[in-house]
């Protein structure tokens, strides 16, 4: 993947949110052949493992796939809040700094006014000791620390005004709020900054639905106003659907295919793909469909493409060699079914006998 | 016993012969040891050493110490003199009453060890026994023995300690039956807590409930059932109770209040002694017996915390074990790196 | 704040406040019970072979051991309730008036050693929490067992050899010099606080000599307490939600540790301080005997060794209150404090 000349081979020209405007200069965030292992008694756990793609201002990329599969691990890496013990490598170029590589101080003084995190569960995510001024105070002050009490009282409010919060309740305590409204000063106390990249890790998972829609709302507002950048981890499908203009779908540790969500949910072509889309509940689901297997193990990820146990398409060669990132039209797909062909064994095309993955698996 | 879920025990028994059973405790207490690392193994490990050596010379007092606890001459009748330094015929020096320091601290060891297990012995049956029977039964007995036990926990440990030794003296003379009373009194809540604690919660858990609707008798569920649920939170509380008791026992001598000079060696008696002599600058009648309390309590604190941290899932971190990333080579393009 | 949450504040006050009489009257029933469950008559045990029995009769009745035991049992509440914890039997004094001779020392130990013990134990917990298992961490564990091990008579003894007999710079025994005692004139019956009434600054500084002994073998007892819980507590608070939350705000690390995890992590120490007063009292006893110190402790010492039931048990039942009182203040202190107990 390093490799500049099939690079450019694959390379896609994403497709920009609708509201971007004039052309900008280039992408706000590059990421290249990202990994992120951890070390654990049984042997490293690949959570990230080559990951690649780009996201452009005023863009909403919304990061799927199963639990478990890398997409927090991701999330939190690109903000360099990973665990004691966690190793990074590859690259992830935010403007002029890549982020793998920047110094802590770097990275704390990007986050917030340049890259903004929202987190999944609100109710924990306010100090049960401060007021909401008081973090507001704090966070502008860490950035802005020559701003007036009256300056930072004003764009706190502001903020607040914007998610709906009065400014009543500027100095009441976090446990006097409900979680939806939680969640709303937390999306508040990183829009203060006016980040130009934001993660958002499952933002709505803890929350009921009308309170869903809400949020929802609130970020597609966010980018159409502000030109934000936004990384929308879900495992979600209809909010993808609603929200996002780009999809990436994450097995294992890789995205297995991404591309704009109206052609990837139209014409998904990885397998892995096809089969979430076919498990989710719609108004003519009258059974529920489900992938078999387990998802994969990711210390002893499967040999070849990691999905092959479990895809009903796998030839011989998913399990012998790794799929090459191919286009197929604005979408990128790392499957063997998409060639390139010159590079399958002879034979390799024919279907895999499961019983033998099965051994091959347990060995 | 080491595991937070203990899986329920069948209701058919097999007939286990002696050797599978001592097989399974044996595996039961070196698990813990298998299974820590780093400091808790330490502790572990270096507590486990501290304990046995003071638990050896307990055993083999007579043998380890060259004179009785209250004997101030030799052999010959010749006195060994008081406030004699340390030196060659008596290692430890000997006391304002020219007792042998060395022989009152090994003779100590066993009377520590005795009163211990003792108390430990009391207050486990106590406490359990009340626990089970308060959590089981529940209703008005629950309500009036948790408020009796929570209104023992809240006073000095010493205190109670004191009351009780000193009521007891009266009648049953002062002896390590007396001292071990005392102390049971002190560490009878607190087995009481953790066992009704963990009845209540087992009571509710299905696999008592299918028990009780295939008939099983309300004494065959607490004995079979909740008694091996319970028992495995029991040894982590049960070594750091052993070493505060030492450390009650002490106090209750260094009062007076404990076992009376005649009856044993006591090291919180030889340390109330070793007070008027520190001020003439004599610093072995203290030193010693001091350092052995110190040894004994920090070997059993050691073990029990040691053990806390391998057997409590709460506590026990995840070890954080240093990745190297694989360079990719450009020819490896997307391929996997083995 | 809205009325609401005043509102629940004051609920969960007056459910403590109510919970409060229970509490005490169990313990009361339980010192009288202690006190009374062995058979026999404590005033001949007291006074045995020292009085003629016309005399004994007379002591007996005087300190209410000839009525049957419901009535003594009512007689003891009552007096509890009066605050009048009976006279000795020894040396005919009233119980009350040793707490209020000797209490002044014993308030002085105590709030010295929980200054000493807050001073070492709450600094070493949250660097140690912060720099969990490193080095230091490791030495900051090793000595809180240590402290937790080693009995505070002979931390006391040690520092008395040390400090005292070999370096000769502090002395080791009593409040004060006698000269001393004799020249401060006797108002609150706290030495110090007597000698700063007279005005007396030699007089002051010679007490606090006196107590610095003292005061750092039962503050080295409690800091071992303090710091492990401060560990435990920093090292809970860093993983925390919140923690992780300030720093994607970018945060500064300084501050994300200082006002985040170590503010965070004293809050549970207010409830920490009740749950340890009585070890405090305990261990304040043996420090005043090891150290001749004029306390309670000491006072309760003498009349166990003279056998006088009256004023033991009236000393057990003056710190079973002490303990309950204070944990309820403690428990109302915290409810202010922390915004989240409230509801």
């Amino acid at each position: 993947m390093t490799d500049p000349s099939s690079r450019s081979r694959v390379e896609v020209r994403p497709v920009r949110g609708p509201a971007a405007g004039p052309p900008p200069s280039g992408p706000v965030l590059t990421v290249r052949d990202l990994r992120v292992w951890y070390g654990t008694e049984s042997g490293p756990v690949r959570a990230v493992d080559g990951v690649s793609f780009e996201l452009w201002p005023g863009e909403t990329l919304g990061l799927v796939g199963e639990s478990g599969c890398g997409k927090s691990t991701l999330g939190r890496g690109l903000l360099g809040l990973l665990p004691a013990g966690a190793k990074v490598a590859g690259s992830a170029r935010y403007r002029d700094t890549d982020l793998v590589t920047a110094k802590p101080r770097e990275i704390r003084a990007l986050r917030g006014p340049h890259l903004g995190l929202i987190f999944q569960e609100p109710l924990t995510r306010l100090n049960p000791l401060l007021r909401i001024s008081d973090h507001f105070e704090e966070a502008l002050r860490a950035h802005e620390p020559d701003l007036s009490d009256e300056e930072i009282r004003r764009r706190a409010l502001e903020a607040l005004r914007s998610m709906g919060i009065p400014p009543t309740r500027y100095r009441a305590y976090p446990h006097e709020f409900s979680g939806g409204m939680r969640q709303r000063i937390m999306i508040a106390l990183a829009l203060v900054l006016r980040p130009s990249f934001v993660v958002a890790d499952e933002p709505t998972t803890a929350l009921d639905v009308l309170v869903e829609a809400q949020i929802i709302r609130i970020l597609a507002d966010l980018r159409r106003n502000y030109d934000t950048a936004l990384l929308f981890i879900t495992h979600n499908l209809g909010i993808v659907a609603e929200a996002c203009d780009r999809v990436a779908v994450m097995y294992a540790g890789r995205i297995v295919e991404q591309g704009p969500v109206r052609d990837v949910f139209a014409r998904p072509q990885h397998p892995y793909t096809r089969e979430l889309l076919r498990s989710t509940i719609s108004l003519s689901t009258t059974g529920l469909h489900y992938i078999p297997g387990a998802p994969p193990d990711l210390v002893q990820p499967p040999s070849g493409c990691r999905f092959h146990p479990r895809c009903p398409q796998a030839m011989r060669v998913c399990r012998e060699r790794f799929p090459r990132a191919t286009t197929v039209g604005e979408q990128r797909v790392e499957c063997w079914l998409h060639g390139p062909r010159e590079l399958i064994p002879d034979g390799g095309d024919e279907p895999l006998v499961r019983e033998e993955a099965g051994v091959v698996d347990e060995s | 016993m080491a595991t937070p879920t203990v899986p329920p025990p069948t209701l058919v028994v097999a007939p286990t012969t002696g050797r599978t059973r001592l097989r399974r405790v044996l595996r039961g207490i070196v698990r813990p040891l298998r299974e820590s690392h780093g400091v808790a193994r330490f502790m572990l490990v270096t507590g486990l050493a501290v304990t046995l050596l003071m638990v050896g010379l307990a055993a083999f007092a007579p043998v380890v110490a060259p004179y009785g606890f209250n004997q101030v001459a030799d052999a010959d009748g010749t006195r060994f003199g008081n406030h004699v330094p340390p030196g060659a015929d008596h290692w430890f020096g000997t006391s304002v009453q020219g007792l042998d320091v060395f022989s009152r601290v090994v003779w100590g060891a066993r009377t520590a060890v005795a009163v211990v297990l003792l108390a430990l012995a009391f207050s486990l049956f106590i406490g359990v026994l009340l626990g089970i029977v308060a959590g089981f039964v529940g209703r008005w007995l629950d309500r009036a023995l948790v408020l009796v036990m929570d209104a023992l926990y809240a006073l000095p440990a010493l205190l109670l300690a004191i009351v009780v030794a000193f009521l007891l003296s009266e009648y049953v003379g002062g002896g390590v039956t007396t001292a071990a009373l005392a102390i049971t009194a002190v560490y009878v809540p607190q087995y009481f807590r953790v066992v009704r604690a963990a009845t209540v919660s087992a009571k509710e858990q299905t696999y008592v409930e299918a028990a009780r609707a295939m008939g099983a008798g309300p004494v065959t569920i607490m004995s079979r059932y909740l008694l091996g649920n319970v028992v495995h939170s029991v040894p982590v509380i049960a070594t750091l109770n052993a070493a505060d008791a030492i450390l009650t026992l002490a106090g209750l001598g260094f009062l007076g209040y404990g076992i009376q000079p005649t009856e044993a060696a006591e090291w919180g008696y030889d340390l109330q002694r070793a007070i008027s002599d520190a001020g003439a600058g004599i610093w072995w009648t203290g030193l010693f017996p001091g350092a052995a309390i110190v040894l004994l309590v920090l070997g059993l604190t050691l073990v029990g915390e040691g053990l806390n941290e391998t057997t409590n899932p709460a506590i026990r971190v995840r070890r954080l074990l240093p990745v190297t990333i694989p360079r990719r080579l450009p020819e490896q393009d997307g391929e996997e790196t083995r | 704040m809205s009325t609401r949450t005043s509102g629940s504040l004051r609920t969960y006050l007056l459910t403590r406040l109510l919970l409060f009489i229970p509490n005490v009257l169990i313990i009361l029933t339980i010192v009288f019970v202690l006190m009374r469950v062995a058979p026999g008559d404590p005033v001949s045990v007291a006074r045995g072979g020292q009085l003629p029995p016309e005399q004994i009769a007379m002591l007996r009745r005087q300190a209410g051991y000839d009525r049957p035991l419901l009535v003594q049992y009512w007689e003891y509440l009552s007096g509890v309730v009066r605050l009048d914890f009976g006279r000795t039997i020894t040396d005919s004094r009233e119980v009350t008036q040793i707490l209020v001779t000797n209490g002044g020392a014993t308030l002085t130990l105590t709030l010295a050693a929980l200054v000493v013990a807050v001073l070492i134990g709450v600094p070493l917990g949250l660097l140690a929490g912060r720099r969990r298992d490193t080095t230091f961490d490791a030495g900051v564990r090793v000595f809180g067992i240590l402290t937790y091990a080693a009995p505070v008579f002979f931390v006391g003894l040690l520092l008395q050899l040390l400090f005292a007999r070999t370096l000769g710079w502090l002395p080791s025994s009593s409040q004060a010099t006698p000269i001393m005692q004799a020249r401060v004139p006797t108002r609150t019956h706290i030495y110090l606080l007597d000698a700063l009434l007279a005005g007396d600054t030699e007089a002051f500084f010679n007490g606090l000599q006196h107590l610095i002994l003292p005061a750092l073998t039962l503050g080295l007892l409690l800091s071992g307490v303090f710091l492990r819980i401060v560990r435990v507590n920093v090292v809970q608070t860093l993983r925390d939600d919140y923690v992780e939350a300030a720093r994607a705000r970018g945060v500064p690390e300084r501050r994300v540790v200082i006002q985040h995890a170590f503010r965070n992590a004293l809050v549970p120490f207010v409830t920490v301080l009740g749950l340890n007063v009585a070890l405090l009292l305990g261990g304040a006893i043996l420090t005043e005997q090891t150290f001749n110190w004029p306390g309670v402790g000491s006072q309760l010492v003498r009349y166990l060794q003279n056998r006088d039931y009256v004023a033991v048990q009236g000393i057990v039942t003056m710190f079973a209150l002490a303990v309950v009182t204070i944990s309820l203040i403690i428990d109302l202190v915290n409810a202010i404090i922390d915004p989240r107990v409230r509801y």
